[in-house]
């Protein structure tokens, strides 16, 4: 794992110190909130619907036992003893004290974190692949490549007031498990024909109110030119990406109004003026940061263990989770492990003090003391050795950890919504309350199989509801709560925007109403198929009819 | 003739230091009971109201505050949006249940 250099130490003390001094300050009246929001809000504090709200970043998802500890004390001591992990690899604390917030960051900063650039018109925490290091398919480590994204755009002095926010994702795989193709610049590692890795480069994906894919400029992008690359392309954006209008100004926006083509051109223009100046790191450099992610010990281990074997048949638990939640790792006799934060009946995303001090202790005792955040608000444990799979089944199990719907219909992203937002229309968590205790029968889960459902309590999408092969997205009808529906979406190698399928349903109807498509899936399915594939094959119109034959 | 209905308007905010909703009562006080508020019933109350909220934001006492439709009840005055009602009780989901279910239990 990466760790802070002194440059990295000095720089985050400095920014709590200033922040403490700054927080006094408002506390004194001496500075209006017109003049404090900024500096709140560099440092990651918004004002939300019950409190102040801190988001932490978890820079591309990667966590250490002692961080998570450190997380879970701070849900204990300063919040209401739980965490909220978020699409984009941060965590959330909902009731934060302004006078307190000085103090959480310094006791972040002691396990070197921070809540920089989790708001503003900056770029933000870099995400990545959450298999990273460990996916069979992997090139390189992503985080490589994330963690010098994130040292060249910390404080970038240039791209500190950028039109809007700026989200980069990094992908080391050939799979797309990053969603990068809903970011405004979305990284995807593979080699060329010469063998050689490299990136495409795609630009101005996004949801929010005007959903795009993101636009491939480049095919293929040497490594070392990565950030005189990505430079020239947030120079670009930053010229001439527009401050006129909120809902126009992110760089899709752009993209749509000049074309992919002509944004293309005018950022190779740009980087012809840059490339191999100051912004191509020598090649000691990376291979310093790449040692900073090297591979922990692995030890030889027996691919097959008994136990998994006896179990697998005894236990048809442990069977669905070691299909849903255990996947292969590069390692062999390694798995990656996912631990559902979607249990029937719980908020998506979310974890007590106590789960997250667990974790952090099953990661020290079974991998390498490793915790990985997922954009779908799952926490990973990315290197089990398989004998241990028994044991870690069990003690997840009674951490109410170990729901085997990893990938599954229940395995819904969903955004906090009106239950916590300021900027929600409707309520978002207790329909995935509602949808998991619909389909709490795990036979029927796995039966139904890979089927994602992603919900957003309004047009901002926290919660990815345009990509979902079933989408919802909560709306104010007349001071009721409706829920619009879009079928197809995909935020994977296959990406695809989800497409509205009629009026909304009401609340009430609204967990019948996915029941409905679900059936409709189920009638029209063939061998092998997705609910995506059977969309993309047969349309909209059977579920379209079979939801609204009654209206 | 129709006789329109008065509309009812209270005041909240949220508490500087600690950022906690809170409402503001006939005593010129600010508390976190929302059927303690005081009721503006007509326009110009409740721009007196505000302007005093206003004073308060200044004063750092309070942070971002605003009026807020609200309807008569047995308990005083609730808020009329589902917004602020979910604002005034907390979210609709009790915090403590569904996740921290796992709480006391070991690893063993």
């Amino acid at each position: 794992m990466y760790r802070y250099d002194e440059l990295d130490r000095t720089f985050v003390a400095e920014r709590v110190a200033q922040f403490r001094d700054q927080v006094r300050r408002r506390l004194s009246g001496d500075l209006t909130e017109d003049e404090f929001r900024p500096l709140r809000l560099m440092n990651g504090l918004y004002l939300q619907l019950h409190a102040y709200m801190l988001r932490v970043a978890i820079p591309y998802g990667t966590l250490s036992s002692r961080q998570l500890h450190m997380l879970a004390q701070i849900a204990r001591r300063y919040d209401r003893g739980f965490g909220h992990f978020t699409t984009r690899q941060n965590i959330q604390f909902n009731w934060i004290k302004l006078q307190e917030a000085p103090d959480i960051l310094a006791d972040l900063a002691a396990v070197e974190m921070h809540a920089l650039q989790t708001s503003g018109n900056c770029i933000r925490n870099v995400t990545a692949d959450h298999w990273a290091g460990a996916a069979p398919d992997e090139i390189e480590d992503p985080r490589i490549w994330a963690e010098i994204i994130r040292q060249w755009s910390t404080l970038h002095p240039e791209f500190s007031f950028l039109p809007r926010k700026f989200k980069i994702a990094v992908a080391g795989a050939p799979t797309d498990r990053a969603a990068v193709k809903v970011h405004d610049i979305g990284l995807r590692m593979h080699r060329n024909e010469a063998g050689e890795a490299g990136f495409e480069v795609i630009v101005g994906g996004g949801l929010g109110r005007t959903p795009m894919i993101g636009k491939t400029i480049r095919d293929f992008l040497p490594k070392r030119h990565l950030l005189s690359y990505l430079e020239a392309i947030l120079r670009v954006y930053n010229a001439l990406g527009r401050r006129d209008n909120l809902f126009k100004s992110r760089i899709k926006i752009l993209v749509h109004e000049i074309g992919a083509a002509e944004i293309a051109r005018r950022v190779e223009e740009e980087w012809a003026e840059i490339r191999g100046g100051a912004l191509e790191l020598p090649i000691e450099t990376i291979a310093g940061i790449a040692a900073q992610f090297a591979a922990p010990a692995f030890a030889p281990q027996p691919q097959s263990v008994l136990e998994i074997d006896a179990l697998r048949f005894g236990e048809p638990g442990f069977a669905r989770w070691l299909k849903a939640n255990v996947a292969a790792h590069r390692e062999r006799g390694y798995a990656i492990v996912t631990l559902s934060l979607k249990p029937e009946g719980a908020p998506p995303g979310d974890a007590s003090a106590a789960q997250m001090d667990a974790v952090a202790d099953l990661a020290d005792a079974m991998s390498f003391g490793e915790i990985r955040v997922s954009h779908e608000q799952n926490l990973i444990l990315p290197h089990v050795p398989r004998t241990a799979l028994p044991a870690l089944w069990r003690a997840l199990a009674a951490l109410n950890l170990a729901t085997p719907n990893a990938g599954t219909i229940t395995d819904i992203i969903c955004c906090p919504g009106l239950d916590y937002c300021s900027l929600a229309n409707a309520r978002s968590i207790p329909v995935s309350q509602r949808l998991t205790r619909r389909f709490a029968d795990l036979a029927r889960v796995h039966d139904i199989g890979d089927l994602k459902i992603k919900m957003s309590g309004c047009i901002n999408a926290c919660g990815h509801h345009h990509v979902g092969h079933i989408g919802l997205l909560g709306v104010d009808k007349n001071g009721e709560e409706f829920y619009q529906i879009t079928l197809g979406g995909s935020a994977e190698s296959d990406a695809s925007l989800g497409t509205i399928l009629g009026p909304a349903v009401s609340s009430e109807a609204v967990v019948d109403a996915v029941e409905t498509l679900v059936e409709t899936y189920l009638a029209e399915r063939r061998q092998g198929e997705r609910f995506l594939d059977t969309y993309r094959r047969v349309g909209a119109a059977p579920f379209k009819e079979r939801l609204y034959a009654a209206a | 003739m129709s006789t329109s209905i008065p509309k009812l308007q209270i005041l909240t905010a949220n508490r500087l230091a600690d950022g906690a909703v809170v409402y503001f009562t006939a005593a010129g006080t600010w508390t976190t009971e929302i059927g303690r508020s005081v009721v503006a019933r007509e326009e110009k109350a409740a721009s007196a109201l505000l302007a005093r909220g206003q004073r308060d934001a200044g004063a750092a006492i309070v942070v971002a505050p605003y009026l807020i439709a609200a309807v008569e009840g047995g308990a005083g005055p609730r808020a009329a949006s589902l917004r602020e009602q979910i604002r005034a009780a907390g979210p609709s989901q009790p915090v403590a249940d569904a996740v921290a279910t796992a709480v006391g239990l070991a690893y063993p």
